[in-house]
């Protein structure tokens, strides 16, 4: 009791402070799974994980690096394999404790132990060093030129209070106990803490002594964050005024926001592509009709599929214009990008059907499509639509959608032969998407690749990607790999998602392609 | 009648445990728990490790008969979604559920008790067959569909009422109550009105249906030859022999209330045990998914041996006929 008569004081104190308090009410489609900076590795979670913890290094609005808890960092003279970091000093914690190096090391030693769910970013690290109060050296196996770009969602957590709270441990779900800082909070960030119920509201009030103050607007004050599934729900909790922000708007639902006096709706590219896989490495597949024979496995049919559907269409049509059209399995930020290869998809039905005759399935065939039904915007309508498109050339699908927790494990337990994805790549390089989607399946990577897909020169090249200092040589390779993905037409890209945020005009701010808000970059008028 | 009580008790238990277990073999067909736990990042290694832990590799039958032996003890595991005990969770969930699902019940009794009066006493009125005819639309809507639109009346075009939560919450300590505050009850009215809509209209049909087959009978007749007045012969007579029926309609309905606001919570963003169950299906969070279950079939059991052991007590036959042994 006393605790919270203190805590709403200092509140008080807070607001009476600071000139402008502005509160924010925010809503979203899902929560935060936990308050643990290192148990999940999941977009809601992160997005208010931001807010209070803080990592070395993040991406701004943008998609930029920025400082945060580390001012620079390089990679360590005389040797590659090191990383030195020099941290921000007199940062403090949210109960006044100092953020010292050895911070820095029990963070990344604890995200990097079995029950943390950050802990594959982190595979190559092999010790954290702190030589001083304010320096840090991250050593790994072997030179790591991304290595800054897996540290944006590493937060930093103070030693001494984690130990004073017996939570050094990151929690195991199936242990049965629950741990201290799952609903307990002490970070650096812009915001503290206030109050939370999971799954109804979370507050959030500014920290005073943060140490950008002055250098960002920092013009929210309060955040009262409220997750709304129902997307109608949401839409008319902004058009009546209830919320001022919110991410997840429904494609059918922009105009609507858009047209209504004092609020605005503001749109970027994601950090997501959609594509379909396919099964490419079976000698013959189960979900289709052809006996003794995989087609997917012959690229013409491949080539025939990806100019059958037509993405203007389902841009106008079922995205009502929200999607970019693509050609490659890779955001337009991501290093290996380029607009040539992007641009490389068109629909042509009769070069689809020649190629389909030269294969020898000018009559077709029947397949299965499996889709998710609750993951991407549209996704049961994309495929719906796709089904139409491939009867044209004779392809006769049979859909097949289902929520997101049925259909995942069939990619991953190689149970479909043509299916739909998603991919963000957080690390902003191609070496990611390689890594998972490319590479041959196996222990260490592929383990979303679905397509039976294995090329033993590919692997090498991707493999040899992590340790590559010379950029101009990695990045060539990073082409050449591409070439023969593209070639192959191991996936069939469809479009880059578009993010939707509706915010009433006081909201300043641009989204962020990761469609994480953070919050501290916020100007309200 | 002890013989009776155990061997009903004893009963229940068997439907309990039967009702478990065939949730149980349900749950691998919604999805795999662990690629909701574990990020996009995650190695084949993480995935069989997380499985192991979490008993996932192990058959139906070991796994609900883990959870029994667990349960007995009180402990229903941790969330897979929240990492909170599920037993917290649904203390904190439970009062607004049953919040809801009171001020529902009490508007369909009540509107539904006094429109079936109404439509039997002015069957021919113009007023009483448009209610009829509102009362399909009330029957034959979906609940999301009626919520959505009220949203969209009440919140959007008048601004009257908010469209989501539950607004401020009074803690008692052991209970979270939205009836001492203004905007507690501004919030309860959409959710409350759509989810008790449906039964209203089951009610007030019940009610006309009941209404006009007593008004029929001979002693209504004779009291009106007697020169009653109408709205005691209405009020006293026929309204006294409408009730039996409706009560008992009425218990079994509030199982349905709690069981159905599953829908309207989603609409309404209402923070309940049915919204926790839904976000629980999608992530395959089979801790809430079991105890939500066994929670509502426990609340079914419980009221049909209530409903049960009260025949008994009421009507005497059954206990004749018992104790003559046919």
């Amino acid at each position: 009791m006393k605790k919270t008569i203190l805590l709403t004081a200092a509140l008080l104190a807070s607001t009476a402070l600071s000139a402008s308090a502005e509160t924010l009410r925010w809503a979203r489609a899902g929560d935060s799974l936990t308050l643990d900076p290192h148990a999940q590795n999941e977009g809601p979670t992160h997005t208010l994980a931001h807010q209070i913890y803080e990592p070395l290094i993040i991406r701004d609005m943008t998609g930029a690096f920025q400082a945060a808890l580390a001012t620079d960092w390089a990679p360590k003279e005389g040797d590659p394999n090191v990383w030195v970091f020099n941290l921000r000093q007199g940062v403090t914690y949210h109960d006044g404790a100092d953020f010292t190096a050895e911070d820095v090391v029990f963070s990344i030693n604890r995200a990097k132990t079995e029950d943390s769910d950050m802990k594959e970013l982190l595979t190559s690290i092999v010790d954290v060093v702190a030589v001083d109060d304010y320096t840090v050296e991250i050593v790994t196996d072997g030179p790591n030129p991304i290595l800054p770009s897996n540290l944006t969602n590493l937060f930093m957590m103070d030693k001494t209070w984690a130990e004073a709270n017996n939570t050094v441990e990151v929690q195991d779900v199936e242990g049965g106990e629950m741990t201290f800082a799952t609903t307990n909070t002490n970070g650096t960030g812009p915001y503290k803490l206030v109050s939370r119920e999971p799954d109804v509201r979370t507050v959030l009030a500014a920290n005073d002594a943060y140490w950008g103050v002055g250098e960002f607007p920092l013009e929210v004050s309060e955040i009262i964050y409220t997750p709304i599934q129902n997307a109608a729900t949401r839409v008319a909790a902004l058009l009546s005024g209830e919320v001022d922000f919110i991410q997840d708007v429904p494609v059918q639902d922009l105009g609507r926001v858009a047209n209504t006096d004092g609020l605005v709706v503001k749109t970027a590219p994601q950090n997501r592509v959609i594509f379909f896989g396919l099964n490419m490495g079976s000698a013959d597949i189960v979900n289709d009709d052809v006996e003794g024979a995989n087609p997917l496995a012959d690229v013409r049919v491949r080539q025939a599929m990806s100019m059958a559907i037509n993405r203007d269409a389902i841009k106008q049509v079922v995205m009502r214009g929200q999607s970019q059209p693509a050609g490659m399995i890779a955001p337009p930020f991501v290093n290996g990008w380029t607009a040539e290869m992007d641009g490389s998809t068109q629909t042509d039905i009769d070069a689809a059907k020649a190629l389909m005759a030269d294969a020898g399935y000018a009559d077709g065939f029947s397949i299965q499509l499996d889709c998710p039904n609750d993951r991407y915007i549209n996704d049961e309508a994309i495929c719906q639509a796709t089904v139409g498109m491939l009867a044209q050339i004779g392809i006769t699908v049979n859909l097949d959608a289902k929520p997101k927790a049925q259909h995942f494990p069939l990619i991953t337990n190689d149970q479909t032969d043509f299916y739909m994805l998603g991919w963000g790549v957080p690390t902003y390089d191609s070496e990611y998407i390689f890594n998972f989607l490319v590479h041959t399946r196996g222990e260490e990577r592929g383990s979303w690749n679905g397509t039976g897909y294995s090329n033993a020169d590919v692997d090498a090249m991707i493999q040899s990607l992590a340790s590559e200092t010379d950029l101009d040589v990695r990045n060539a390779t990073i082409q050449s790999i591409w070439d023969e993905v593209q070639a192959e037409t191991m996936y069939i890209p469809i479009h880059h998602q578009v993010l939707n945020w509706g915010m009433t005009d006081a909201v300043g701010i641009d989204v962020s392609p990761e469609d994480d808000p953070k919050f501290k970059f916020f100007s309200m008028n | 009648m002890l013989a009776y009580m155990i061997r009903r008790v004893f009963q229940s238990v068997i439907v309990l445990l039967v009702v478990g277990l065939v949730a149980f073999s349900m749950f691998r067909f919604v999805g795999d728990p662990v690629d909701n736990m574990l990020g996009q990042e995650r190695t084949q290694a993480d995935i069989e490790r997380l499985r192991e832990q979490l008993g996932l590799d192990e058959n139906f039958v070991v796994q609900y008969w883990r959870f029994l032996e667990q349960a007995v003890q009180g402990n229903f595991g941790l969330s897979y979604r929240q990492g909170r005990p599920v037993a917290d969770i649904l203390v904190e969930r439970l009062p607004a559920t049953l919040e809801l699902a009171l001020v529902s019940g009490l508007i369909a009794l009540i509107g539904g008790i006094a429109l079936g009066i109404f439509t039997a006493i002015r069957k021919r009125g113009i007023a009483a067959n448009l209610i009829m005819t509102g009362s399909l639309i009330g029957v034959s809507l979906p609940t999301f569909l009626i919520g959505i639109v009220l949203i969209y009346v009440f919140s959007v075009e008048l601004g009257w009422l908010p469209s989501f939560g539950r607004g401020e919450v009074t803690d008692l300590g052991w209970w979270t109550t939205g009836f001492l505050t203004v905007s507690g009850l501004k919030a309860l009215i959409l959710p409350a009105i759509t989810l008790g809509l449906y039964q209203m209209t089951l009610i007030m049909r019940l009610v006309r249906t009941e209404m006009l087959e007593v008004l029929r009978m001979d002693y209504i007749r004779f009291a009106r030859a007697r020169g009653i007045r109408q709205r005691s012969i209405h009020f006293r007579h026929a309204l006294k022999n409408t009730l039996v029926p409706v009560i008992t309609i009425t218990g079994l309905q509030l199982g349905s209330i709690i069981a159905f606001a599953i829908i309207t919570e989603t609409v309404f963003q209402w923070p309940g045990v049915g919204l926790l169950f839904i976000n629980a299906v999608q992530f395959v969070d089979i801790p809430v998914m079991a105890a939500y279950l066994m929670m509502i079939s426990v609340m079914f059991v419980g009221i049909n041996l209530i409903v049960d052991m009260l025949y008994f007590a009421i009507d005497p036959r059954l206990r004749v006929d018992r104790k003559g042994g046919h």
